[in-house]
This record gives C-alpha cells, sequence and structure tokens, in this order.
C-alpha cells in the first residue's frame, strides 16, 4: 500500500502512522452532553468499503493527512492535507 | 450418528474403513427456528452445541456465508490459555481452557488439545516485576502461573539467543504449562457433529443479508437462500460484526483490523512449546506436521481484505530472527489474514444488544480462538435465559457507555493498539 502525500509523492504506508477514522467531528470541548462524547470516544461506522481517514507522515513531511480508501481493496481515491484538507 | 471409539475404530478397519459416515448433516435451512446463530465458525458451532446441549433448545440453525470453519476458525494461530489479569477476563478464560480440558471427550471427537506449556519471556527485571504481579493474580484465582529464571529458560528453550550479543538478552519468563495448543478445524468439525447429531441444522453458503424486524424487534433473517423466521438472533461473525449490526442500525464500539499468521516449510521437532517474544509482538509453536506457525502484530488500519501488507512481514521476521537467529534460513510456506474486529478496550462482548431479539458474540480481537468453548458456552446462556452467566457478566455491551471498560493492556480507546 503507497499513500501519494502531497508534499513528498508517492510513499510506502509504512511511513505513516494511522489516525483512525477522519469522519467524525469532535463535540465542543465545552460541551457537557454524555452521548455526544460517547459517540464520539468509542463508537465507529467501521464500513466495509470506502472509508476516510488520517495517516500522520511520521517518517517523512510530518503532515497529517486525510486519505480516502477502501477497506475490502485497499485502494486509496484521494489524499489530502488535512489541514483545510486541500486536495492534491 | 454413530459415536466414536475403540471398537468403531478397529470395527472400520477391518471393514477396509467403508463403513464411516458423514460426521454433521449439510442441512437445507428450514423457514423458522427458534434461535438462529449467524456464523459457522467455532464461537457460533459452539454456542448452538451448547444451547442444545445444556438448554434443551434444539430448534437452532447456524448459517455460515462459506463453509464450516472456513473464516477466522482457520485462520488463527491455535494457542490457548488463560493468564489474563484484569477481573472479567480472568475467570471466563480460566473457564474456557477447563473445558478445552475435557472437550474431546465431551463432544466425542479428537480436538488433539496439546496442553506443551506456553512460555512468555521476560528482558528486563522491569517485565520480571510486572509479570510476578501477574502471576501472583493468576495463582490467586487458582490458575497455574510459574517465573523461570533465565538458566531454566535456556534448559528448555536451548535455541534461543543466549548470547554476549544478543539484542534483547533472556532474563526470565513467566509460563502457563497448562496452555498450549488445538487442531482448530477439529474444534469447528466436533462442535457441528455435537451439535448436529442434537438436531441443530448447519446450513452452509447462506449468507445473512439483512434482517426481519416487526416494530422494534427482530423476527428472522434474510438470507441468498431465502427468509427464515426466529425468535432470537445471535450474531456470532467476528471481524464482520459491524457489517451485520450496520444492517440493524447499531454503531459497535470497534473497528475491523488484519492480523497476519505464518507457516512455515515443515522441519524436524524444534519448538516444544509455545513461546512469545517479550520485547516484540511475536509468538511461535510447531504444528504436528512439522510447520513453525507464528505471527506478530496488526497491521494496524481498518480493513477487510483478508491479507495483510509487507511491513508486518518484515517486522514479525525481524521479531523471529531476533529472537531464534536459527530460524534465518526457513522459507515461508503459508501466510494469510484474518479479519479481527478490535474493540475499544480489547475485551469481548457476549451480551443482548440493544435490540429487541438480537444477540452479540463478537469483538473477540486476536484472541477468539483460545475462547472459543467458553463463548459458546456464555453465549448460549445468555440467549437462553435471556441474561448474561456470571461469567460473561463483565463482557457487557454497554460497559463503554457506563466507563467500565476491561483494558488488559490500558491502551485506551484506539482498537489497534490492544
Amino acid at each position: 500500500m503507497r499513500i501519494d502525500c502531497p508534499c513528498c509523492g508517492p510513499r510506502d504506508h509504512d511511513e505513516f502512522a494511522y489516525g483512525g477514522d477522519a469522519s467524525r467531528t469532535m463535540p465542543d470541548i465545552a460541551d457537557t452532553g454524555m452521548e455526544r462524547w460517547f459517540d464520539h470516544v468509542f463508537l465507529r461506522d467501521n464500513p466495509r468499503g470506502p472509508h476516510k481517514e488520517f495517516w500522520h507522515h511520521a517518517h517523512g513531511c510530518r503532515q497529517w493527512l486525510v486519505v480516502e480508501r477502501d477497506t475490502v481493496t485497499h485502494e486509496i481515491a484521494r489524499v489530502a492535507l488535512a489541514r483545510g484538507e486541500v486536495s492534491r | 450418528m454413530a459415536r466414536y471409539s475403540l471398537a468403531s475404530v478397529l470395527a472400520n478397519a477391518i471393514g477396509g474403513n467403508k463403513g464411516w459416515t458423514r460426521a454433521w448433516r449439510d442441512a437445507e435451512p428450514k423457514p423458522e427456528y427458534d434461535v438462529v446463530i449467524v456464523g459457522g465458525g467455532g464461537h457460533g458451532l459452539a454456542t448452538a452445541y451448547y444451547l442444545a446441549k445444556e438448554h434443551g433448545i434444539t430448534n437452532v440453525a447456524v448459517l455460515e456465508k462459506g463453509w464450516l470453519g472456513g473464516g477466522n476458525t482457520g485462520r488463527n494461530t491455535t494457542i490457548i490459555r488463560s493468564n489474563y489479569m484484569i477481573d472479567g477476563n480472568t475467570d471466563f478464560y480460566e473457564f474456557s481452557l477447563k473445558l478445552w480440558e475435557g472437550l474431546s471427550h465431551d463432544f466425542n471427537f479428537n480436538a488433539m488439545v496439546s496442553q506443551r506449556g506456553q512460555i512468555n519471556l521476560l528482558h528486563s527485571p522491569a517485565q520480571w516485576d510486572a509479570a510476578a504481579r501477574r502471576a501472583n493474580i493468576m495463582r490467586l484465582s487458582g490458575i497455574d502461573a510459574e517465573l523461570i529464571d533465565r538458566e531454566e529458560v535456556r534448559r528448555h528453550l536451548p535455541y534461543l539467543d543466549f548470547s554476549e550479543t544478543a539484542r534483547f538478552p533472556v532474563h526470565g519468563a513467566i509460563c502457563q504449562w497448562r496452555a498450549g495448543t488445538v487442531r482448530h478445524d477439529a474444534v469447528a468439525w466436533g462442535y457441528a457433529r455435537g451439535a448436529s447429531a442434537r438436531g441443530v441444522d448447519i446450513v452452509q453458503n447462506c449468507e445473512v443479508t439483512g434482517f426481519s424486524r416487526e416494530g422494534d424487534r427482530i423476527v428472522g433473517v434474510e438470507t441468498t437462500r431465502g427468509a427464515i423466521r426466529a425468535k432470537k438472533v445471535g450474531l456470532a461473525v467476528a471481524g464482520h460484526s459491524g457489517v451485520l449490526a450496520q444492517k440493524v442500525g447499531l454503531k459497535l464500539p470497534l473497528e475491523s483490523h488484519l492480523l497476519q499468521a505464518f507457516v512455515s516449510e515443515p522441519i524436524k521437532p524444534l519448538v516444544d512449546h509455545v513461546v512469545t517474544f517479550g520485547m516484540g509482538h511475536f509468538y511461535i509453536s510447531q504444528s504436528d506436521k512439522g510447520g513453525l506457525v507464528f505471527g506478530g502484530d496488526l497491521d494496524g488500519y481498518n480493513s477487510y481484505a483478508q491479507r495483510g501488507n509487507l511491513p508486518v512481514v518484515r517486522d514479525v521476521a525481524t521479531c523471529g530472527k531476533t529472537l531464534m537467529p536459527c530460524l534465518s534460513r526457513i522459507r515461508l510456506l503459508r501466510h494469510w489474514a484474518g479479519v479481527m474486529d478490535m474493540t475499544m478496550d480489547g475485551s469481548p462482548i457476549i451480551d443482548r444488544t440493544p435490540v429487541p431479539g438480537l444477540y452479540l458474540d463478537g469483538g473477540w480481537c486476536y484472541g477468539g480462538f483460545k475462547a472459543t468453548p467458553a463463548s459458546g458456552w456464555c453465549f448460549a446462556w445468555t440467549i437462553a435465559r435471556d441474561e448474561p452467566h456470571e461469567l460473561n457478566a463483565k463482557l457487557r455491551f454497554d460497559r463503554f457507555r457506563r466507563g467500565v471498560q476491561i483494558d488488559e493492556k490500558g491502551a485506551g480507546p484506539t482498537p489497534g493498539w490492544h
């Protein structure tokens, strides 16, 4: 599996650290709703198919990326910088 | 169904071994059952077996989308042990090991349970102290555990790297001598045979595509072989728990990850125990056919692919060679990955779900095989009595919401880290 890093080009996924599901949004830090935090911290859609996820290019440019990858074929459809989600 | 015995073996030998019959019925699905178990792996078949044997519920179907035991039951490294430390796990896994010890006699099928002992290596005084704590907790719970020093390890495992230049010198080990391995396919066949003989229908090539509901309640399943009604539906589908839960709108506290395993070419007897490395994720045993069976870490990202990537292959090979330099020229014969439903605390769920009529046995992470008998036993109890047994009373569906996780490793809510 290779990830086409917007800064470094296609690199082996071994250079990246996995950051999990990127489709979730963290509740506001002042939010005291237990259900929303429970959902954010513990529950996942865990789809079989397209999955939007974070990868950190730990052994490269150290940028956080958002990757759209298929969890069955491992095919990567899109890679973008997590910051502002700039598409490459 | 004929009982296997020395007499039956001798009688069939005289008759040219032409008298053997099928071990279990390959059933056609009926339109309605009391209980439908989704998943014909070890856990699902064990559940059906104990439903029939312990609770007298025999109008049961086990639906398997492929062939019997073709999922993770055939994709593990066949290790059994009960060296757990956290309340909720300790007694459960010990109960499982006790069931393993009597299993072949119980279901009259040779599961080849081999209590060859597990040796977990320790590489520093700090690891020794942590292991001493684990061993004490295990022994207080009536489970066997023993700490052995470097010289004792050397006596058992002379093939490890005991040289002056060893990268991680062996300091000692924590051992569970009752741990060992089991022939995984025989577990599926034995439970299938026992369940089938008691009237359970085992239906292969029958994939569950959806659920039938009346109001909130689940009243059956839709399958590739037609709709089947059921009063209760139990899920035991390992890595695909999330896929089926999604069909009823349930979000689970888990992610599906890959775990790879490896078998080498067959060699003469070398590894007499189950041995685990203490400074990397690596565990090894030797099958009766002579192949070294070993595995390591998860691939680390969500996947349903049943095949892993090369970095883990390299990592496992590196760990193996660091521990046992004699492995350096051995060739791999087979290599595969299984899909694991990794929970947020690394422990499983055996419970009712918030959906009436639906029960879940899942979240086995990569420790499902050793739990097979206890999992089936407890899941059968939970389905039959509509409440968990004392042994799975802590393995609850809502423990994350209530903040009572069972996090053996203390890794926190990141499934890939357990």
